[in-house]
């Protein structure tokens, strides 16, 4: 079973957890002085990178807390896990490829 | 208090308990207590009348005082389910409220959200293990460990009480669902 390394309570099953979709997306703090375009891109666009990719997951049978995790869409391996609110880690490509 | 809280709801569970070497029994009533404190707004304090609320995420810290066993389950960095005798849930609830006055907080009584179930027995890790997916060996979930996890279809709250002896707490209305699971599981065990 895939294990999840999270910030709160170390590794735990996959079941436990729920993904919450891309990370490090912010809303826009005007909406009404946007084009319809960039307000569009901001609600349905989203990156689907082959490789790393930011992601919300949401430990909701545990510690019930969302953090985020950088995952290998490729692998599906999990390289790193933080907590809401820090920058986005820099993985060097030896330990992603881990 | 409301009127509400006086009724009993208790869900229909069969009265056999398992005759294998692993035993499954349901336990008596016990007041529950949901507390959600952030570490910011508890400013360092470490107990909140009688409970002990420094322990690491995922143990429970028991104190038994003059009252009777208090215990505190560490959930998730800001939640701690309350556990306190039957009887003295309502006056705990005034007292822990009264403690944190003025501290942002959020204390809600769930005693007949939940049914207990203690599983008890050489093998009893196999038994849990049968339907839920977390380690529980020793090293990794030693005496003292609580956590919520999920066992088959169901959440639960798992609590190492001894190296042989586990008390599962679900909801009211997964009991039947949860206790079948279990028996079953320990017909394995004889």
């Amino acid at each position: 079973m895939l294990l999840i390394d999270c910030p709160y309570c170390g590794k735990r099953p996959e079941v436990e957890f729920h993904c919450g979709g891309e990370a490090h997306i912010a809303r826009p703090e005007s909406p009404i002085e946007m084009a319809d375009a960039d307000w569009g891109s901001f609600l349905y666009y989203r990156t689907n990178p082959k490789g790393l990719h930011a992601e919300r997951w949401l430990h909701g049978h545990g510690c019930g807390r969302w953090f985020n995790a950088l995952r290998d869409t490729v692998s599906d391996a999990f390289v790193a896990t933080y907590e809401m609110g820090k920058p986005r880690p820099e993985v060097s490509p030896a330990t992603a490829k881990a | 208090m409301l009127e509400l809280n006086l009724a009993r709801r208790a869900p229909a569970l069969s009265p056999v308990a398992s005759e294998a070497g692993v035993k499954v029994a349901t336990l008596d009533a016990v007041g529950r207590l949901a507390l959600r404190v952030k570490a910011a707004a508890l400013a360092g304090r470490a107990s909140v009348d009688g409970f002990d609320l420094s322990g690491a995420i995922n143990s429970r810290s028991a104190s038994g005082e003059s009252g009777g066993e208090r215990a505190a389950l560490r959930l998730g960095p800001d939640e701690w389910m309350l556990l306190v005798p039957a009887d003295e849930t309502d006056e705990r609830l005034e007292a822990v409220t009264a403690a944190l006055t003025g501290v942002a907080h959020s204390l809600v009584d769930v005693s007949h959200r939940d049914v207990t179930f203690s599983v008890e027995g050489r093998g009893a890790d196999a038994v849990i293990n049968a339907g839920c997916p977390i380690d529980v060996s020793p090293s990794a979930f030693p005496v003292g460990s609580a956590t919520r996890t999920i066992f088959g279809k169901a959440e639960i709250v798992l609590a190492r009480r001894a190296a042989d002896r586990f008390t599962v707490t679900c909801w009211r209305s997964f009991a039947p669902y949860v206790q079948g699971f279990l028996i079953e599981a320990a017909k394995d065990t004889l």
